[in-house]
């Protein structure tokens, strides 16, 4: 049943070779646009890195196309003990230099061991050595390219992250997580319903959704490593829109259970609800603030759908949108400052982010049927879905600045409502 | 092009209106067999036909499908989530049958067209299924009978990104 589809990432625009790569996974990744700068790296292959199941080289190669940040330079093979010369990568134009190398432990694991070197101070910038089982060979290569993103941008990497999204494949839906390259596709749930609004946990090891399984919009909590399920929200009329606190400890949601939908929160076991709104509209998509004492929340109380803010124990709620008469789907960024959210104008829905402390506005997509944002956990990326190249559902990557962008497809189905999963060591 | 189907529905509800009237039950007239006409006695014969009544008349009205109960979609202009006057006669019909029939329940089943965020457009849905749920209560069917659900835009009848198919996804439906 398991369908070989592709992964194909296309380096465009000033991404040097322009070359194609093709290696064998579910998801479709493409690159269109780089970052106003881009860093020089020579990325050499690891010594002896054959012996394990992935190129690890590879991955990190790919992981620092794909960021846009990166003009990614071959180096041939070279391991973390060898004499460096510095001189000739500098005149080779390139400022930093990865070597590494790969051996087999007694116990079965793979130890990769690499080193991140600057050309021009000739210096080592940062080392490490992961030992890991062979199954996690990829999560060690999105490691180390985390390390040399973190090093040379000096924003932590998020290549190591996991998403999860729904795809619809005939009358199937399907949960599924993949890693943030898309590779490593696991699915996690499969129902004949819709599945919306997948959520991850703060530790990343359970997923809330909405699924329709039983006939009605229901809330669940699914541990993805268990696969326990728990009801989180089964009250009369309609559960949805999940969101975690940052503590992992509450989960807010929206019901409908005394007429139209209004937000609450629930302890992530179901218990101790909690009314939060009380308007005789419609209240609903709350995002905990990522220090908890906020919640961003989609509301029709001034007429069309707006976001407000208000405490996270309820009460008195202000206004954050004002420009266009649509304002749906707030996503708070990881520092708090921006939020990233779904408006309508002229009738194309389209990304916007919003900078909280001066309130500018920017535009993010030229597409026309954008949903559901969400931010990369280092807060500089934001995936969404929307329809591109006359495909119904496709995902999108977006860098907060506008400039880098990505699109991720499948080949059969349509794919939706991803959300960016935590970091996790 | 809708009105001489709606005024066949009135008609059919004025009927429906009169059957619910009369005491007795609808369910009891169902005549399993008419006799009339064959031989009496035990010795029937053999060359006797007997007539089974399925006619509307026989049956629960709710599976007639001529019958206004048949009809169980209330459809909704763009962005309005109240109940249209043409569609009054087929919630007075719901309302009385389910007054008369206090032990079934339904669920209505809000739906959106597929434009706009899937959590925005399942709480509009929920205000289609809500606006349903309040003039059933106000035609006297108990709380206990309904619950309003929302689809939002995921559970489109019509496939499609056209007015016709928004027109047809802009819909509660009463679910028996």
């Amino acid at each position: 049943m398991i369908k070989k589809l592709l992964v194909h990432a296309v380096a465009v625009a000033a991404l040097l070779t322009g070359a194609t790569t093709q290696v064998h996974a579910q998801l479709r990744v493409e690159i269109a646009g780089v970052g106003a700068q881009q860093i020089p790296i020579a990325v050499a292959g690891f010594a002896d890195e054959g012996i394990a199941p992935q190129q690890v080289s590879a991955i990190i190669k790919a992981d620092l196309e794909r960021s846009g940040m990166f003009k990614v330079m071959d180096a041939g093979v070279m391991s973390d003990a060898a004499q460096i010369n510095y001189g000739e990568w500098k005149s080779r134009g390139a400022e930093a230099l990865v070597v590494g190398s790969v051996q087999r432990l007694a116990d079965g694991r793979f130890d990769v061991r690499y080193r991140l070197l600057d050309t021009l101070k000739s210096s080592q910038l940062s080392a490490l050595a992961l030992a890991a089982q062979p199954q996690f060979t990829r999560v060690t290569g999105h490691k180390i390219a985390d390390d040399i993103y973190e090093k040379l941008v000096g924003v932590r990497g998020a290549f190591a992250t996991r998403v999860a999204y729904v795809t619809k494949v005939g009358n199937e839906y399907r949960l599924e997580v993949a890693d943030a390259d898309g590779e490593g596709v696991n699915v996690a749930l499969r129902s004949n319903e819709p599945i919306i609004s997948p959520a991850w946990s703060p530790d990343g090891t359970r997923v809330a959704y909405v699924s329709f399984e039983n006939k009605k919009p229901v809330v669940y909590v699914q541990n993805l490593v268990t696969r326990q399920r728990t009801v989180v929200a089964n009250f009369k009329g309609s559960n949805s829109a999940p969101s975690w606190s940052p503590d992992g400890s509450k989960i807010a949601i929206a019901l409908a259970r005394n007429g139209l939908t209004q937000v609450y929160t629930v302890n992530a076991d179901g218990s101790n609800l909690q009314r939060l709104t009380n308007t005789d509209g419609i209240d609903t998509e709350p995002q905990f603030s990522a220090d908890g004492k906020s919640i961003y929340f989609t509301s029709d109380r001034s007429g069309g759908p707006q976001i407000y803010r208000m405490p996270a124990t309820g009460g008195n709620a202000q206004r954050v949108t004002f420009t266009g008469s649509y304002n749906i789907s707030p996503r708070i960024s990881p520092d708090g400052k921006s939020l990233a959210y779904i408006s309508r104008r002229d009738g194309r829905f389209q990304l916007y982010v919003l900078d909280l402390s001066n309130n500018q506005e920017l535009r993010l997509s030229d597409t026309t049927k954008d949903e559901s944002p969400s931010f990369s956990p280092n807060g500089k990326y934001i995936m969404y879905a929307t329809e591109s190249g006359g495909r119904r559902g496709t995902l999108a990557v977006v860098s907060v600045d506008g400039r880098i962008k990505q699109r991720v497809t499948t080949q059969a189905g349509d794919i939706r409502e991803p959300n960016w999963g935590p970091f996790m060591n | 092009m809708r009105s001489p189907k709606i005024l066949a529905l009135m008609l059919t509800s004025a009927m429906l209106v009169a059957a619910c009237s009369s005491p007795v039950k609808l369910d009891d007239k169902a005549a399993v067999e008419d006799r009339t006409g064959s031989t009496t006695g035990q010795n029937a014969d053999p060359r006797s036909v007997g007539t089974v009544n399925a006619t509307r008349s026989g049956m629960d009205p709710l599976n007639d499908p001529q019958g206004v109960l048949a009809k169980r979609s209330i459809y909704f202009d763009l962005d309005s989530y109240s109940v249209k006057d043409e569609f009054k006669p087929v919630l007075d019909a719901h309302a009385r049958y389910l007054n008369a029939n206090k032990s079934r329940q339904i669920v209505i089943q809000g739906n959106t067209d597929e434009r706009g965020g899937r959590e925005y457009n399942l709480a509009l849905g929920q205000k289609r299924a809500e606006a349903v749920r309040r003039a059933l209560s106000l035609l006297g069917v108990q709380e206990s009978q309904m619950e309003a659900v929302s689809f939002g835009k995921e559970k489109p009848k019509a496939l499609g990104s056209d007015e016709a198919a928004w027109a047809e996804n802009r819909r509660a439906d009463i679910a028996y």
